[in-house]
């Protein structure tokens, strides 16, 4: 079914503003109208969680600091099917010790929102320092079959702007979703223009109807809350429409995981938003996301002085990776390289979608992309070393 | 069980899928019996559960809404739920592997906390969906699948653990003592603030045949004896106490009770399911009427 758009007044006055990314996102956590936070400190993301205490009083929301990050996203699940739009943010490790949550999310298709501001790993890593080490562990950390949403902002303003759209994707398809930054952009500062409204989506509801599946093509059904007296049955377990557990029935589980999975890969091109820079005439093609497009943008316009024909795709959406628009990017260049804040990730979904060599530029020293990294990289290994 | 009480139960799911003899039908029935001496609305009350048999009391069996979590987990999504909508009755049903092993940590933190939800723990001292696992509740020297030549652990004292962790109402009961059981559960339903019942379980199937009590019938015996009234038990010397266990219903005095953090009215419409549509300007900002919060964590924005 389809979910329902409501317009609301921006609740910062609209003006330009100076604040951090994770100040930003949490600004724009309460545009979308977030109204529940479980959260448990970890460091670069603990601004954010700081910032909603006083944003949620202040709104008639409802914090909580749990006691780890597994009880903050079961919180934020039973928060969801109670009908809040409710958030959580963290780093990679608190990241990890939430998967078998965000498995039972995806499961029960509760929307929820967890901003991940990732630091440089593995392990404790370097916790004050950038990277871009989450990609697979959003899309693939919980077991089994599943999909999810995730948004990569490259600014403070897409902090905010990526954090609302978020919020309404997780609530149009019933799915967790994420903003994947990492600690560059979650503790800048720069400029944020707060508009006049920002527009809500809200989870679609049809009383009586069944939880669990629809006839619906978009493969979303309507989702009540606990208290309504619909006398809702959510489990993990394989379940019908109603929400029986049917534990030992081939053709449901067939038809649940692949309504799960299909609901966001139907819609993929839907929902995969990206941008491109100077890709008119480019030869050689950067795709690169978050902190590091902002490098790839500064380095093609130096390899552009130096005579060399570069262009940036930028994916807006990691997941589901803009396939179509990717294609059309890479058709007629020569070389495509991803650089990314880690040892490979990225360029493992490009050479998937393209089929072709794709040239890595990994700077993994816990330092925000330098553009002369890309620009070495490209230069190296398209043999124009000069 | 009266038929007037039918209604609140899925008949389409019964029979139970409980062995012979396990006591887990009898805590469903109490659990049942319970809610409708507290005269609480089912349709306003959520029952969450973990993993294990003794999670699925009332997933399906409760004609109610249910949430059946992760393992574990019951306790931390009940949080979620009760803040986001105080206008419901949170009640947690789940085994002792479930509520005090994995999910241990949640167990004492909402008792910390005092979080008006209900937790009603179904103990029968071991792992029994899995086939028969040591539990930190299973006495030392029983014999189990992993303790195979008798456990070598001390058990938790799950009462002394929550009442040492806060809890505000604490109460013990064989599910042999059905009425102390049904009387005790109505009142941690009622109760203002975190309620914590412990519904001692036999399971003749994993744990009595290994333990010399392969039936009902002797686990009733057996804890006839040992499960002894508390008064009766403060009363006893240390060497009577020694292989007794105390039940009963243990209330901090009221002036100790730290208050509920969960009093706030709810920001949910009770009909819609959906946010609230409206958020007052942000204070701080110059065009609100609310006063600019004050603390000590940082002005906001000055982080």
């Amino acid at each position: 079914m389809k979910h329902t758009v409501e317009t609301v007044p921006a609740p910062l006055p609209p003006d330009d503003y100076f604040m951090m990314g994770d100040e930003a996102s949490a600004e724009g956590a309460i545009a979308a109208g977030c109204n529940f936070f479980a959260g448990y400190p970890i460091t670069p993301s603990s601004e954010l969680m700081v910032r909603m205490v006083h944003r949620l009083k202040e709104t008639n929301g409802s914090f909580i600091q749990m006691e780890d990050e597994i009880g903050s996203i079961s919180a934020l699940i039973g928060a969801s099917w109670a009908g809040a739009r409710p958030m959580t943010t963290t780093s990679g490790p608190g990241l990890s010790l939430m998967m078998e949550g965000i498995g039972y999310a995806a499961m029960t298709e509760a929307p929820l929102v967890v901003v991940d501001i990732q630091r440089a790993g593995p392990s404790t890593g370097q916790a004050t320092r950038p990277g871009s080490g989450d990609i697979f562990q959003v899309r693939f950390g919980s077991h089994s079959d599943y999909e999810i949403i995730a948004l990569s902002p490259w600014s403070v303003q897409e902090a905010y702007d990526l954090t609302i759209d978020a919020f309404n994707l997780a609530e149009a398809y019933r799915v967790p979703t994420f903003v994947l930054a990492d600690e560059s952009i979650g503790h800048l500062r720069e400029k944020v223009t707060i508009g006049e409204t920002v527009e809500r989506w809200h989870r679609p509801t049809a009383p009586g109807m069944p939880p669990f599946d629809t006839d619906d093509e978009n493969g979303v059904p309507p989702m009540p809350a606990f208290g309504q007296g619909e006398r809702l049955l959510v489990t993990g377990s394989t379940h019908d429409a109603r929400g029986f557990r049917k534990t030992q029935d081939s053709a449901a589980h067939q038809r649940l995981v692949g309504r799960l999975v299909g609901k966001i890969r139907n819609a993929a091109e839907k929902i995969a938003r990206y941008e491109t820079y100077s890709l008119e005439d480019a030869e050689i093609l950067v795709v690169a996301y978050g902190f590091s497009a902002r490098a790839a943008l500064e380095a093609i316009s130096e390899l552009r002085r130096d005579g060399v024909k570069a262009g940036l795709f930028r994916p807006l959406t990691l997941w589901p990776f803009p396939e179509a628009g990717l294609k059309l990017a890479a058709k007629s260049v020569e070389r495509v390289f991803v650089p990314e804040m880690n040892w490979g990730q990225v360029v493992r979904e490009v050479e998937r979608i393209l089929h072709r060599d794709v040239v890595p530029i990994t700077q993994v020293d816990g330092e925000g992309m330098r553009p002369q990294s890309i620009i070495d990289g490209v230069r190296g290994r398209a043999g124009m070393n000069s | 069980m009266s038929r007037q009480l039918y209604p609140h139960l899925r008949l389409d799911v019964f029979p139970t899928p409980y062995c012979t003899g396990c006591g887990h039908g009898i805590l469903l029935g109490a659990m049942v019996r319970a809610m409708d001496e507290a005269g609480l609305d089912w349709d306003k009350t959520l029952f969450v559960s973990g993993i294990g048999c003794a999670a699925w009391i009332p997933s399906p069996h409760f004609n109610a809404d249910t949430l059946h979590t992760t393992h574990g987990r019951p306790i931390a999504f009940a949080t979620g739920a009760r803040l986001a909508n105080p206008g419901l009755n949170v009640v947690v049903v789940s085994g002792d592997g479930d509520l005090t092993a994995i999910g241990g940590n949640h167990l004492i933190h909402a008792a910390r906390r005092n979080i008006r939800i209900t937790v009603v723990c179904a103990n029968n001292r071991v792992y029994g969906m899995t086939g028969g696992q040591v539990a930190p509740t299973t006495p030392e020297g029983c014999f189990t699948q992993t303790s195979p030549w008798g456990g070598e652990e001390p058990p938790f004292d799950l009462c002394r653990l929550v009442m040492g962790a806060g809890g505000a109402f604490v109460a013990r009961h064989t599910v042999f003592q059905v009425r102390q059981l049904i009387k005790t559960l109505t009142r941690a339903l009622t109760f203002d603030g975190f309620a914590f019942v412990e519904a001692v379980s036999p399971c003749p199937t994993h744990y009595g045949k290994l333990n010399d009590t392969p039936t009902l019938a002797d686990f009733h015996n057996q804890m006839k004896g040992q499960y002894v009234d508390r008064r009766r038990y403060d009363r006893m010397n240390p060497e009577e106490q020694a292989d007794k266990i105390p039940t009963g219903v243990w209330i901090k005095a009221a002036d100790t009770i730290t208050p509920p953090i969960d009093k706030g009215s709810s920001f949910i419409p009770p009909s819609s399911g959906l946010g609230s549509s409206s958020n007052p300007p942000s204070a701080g900002q110059g065009n609100s009427s609310n006063p600019p919060l004050r603390s000590r964590g940082g002005q906001r924005g000055g982080i």
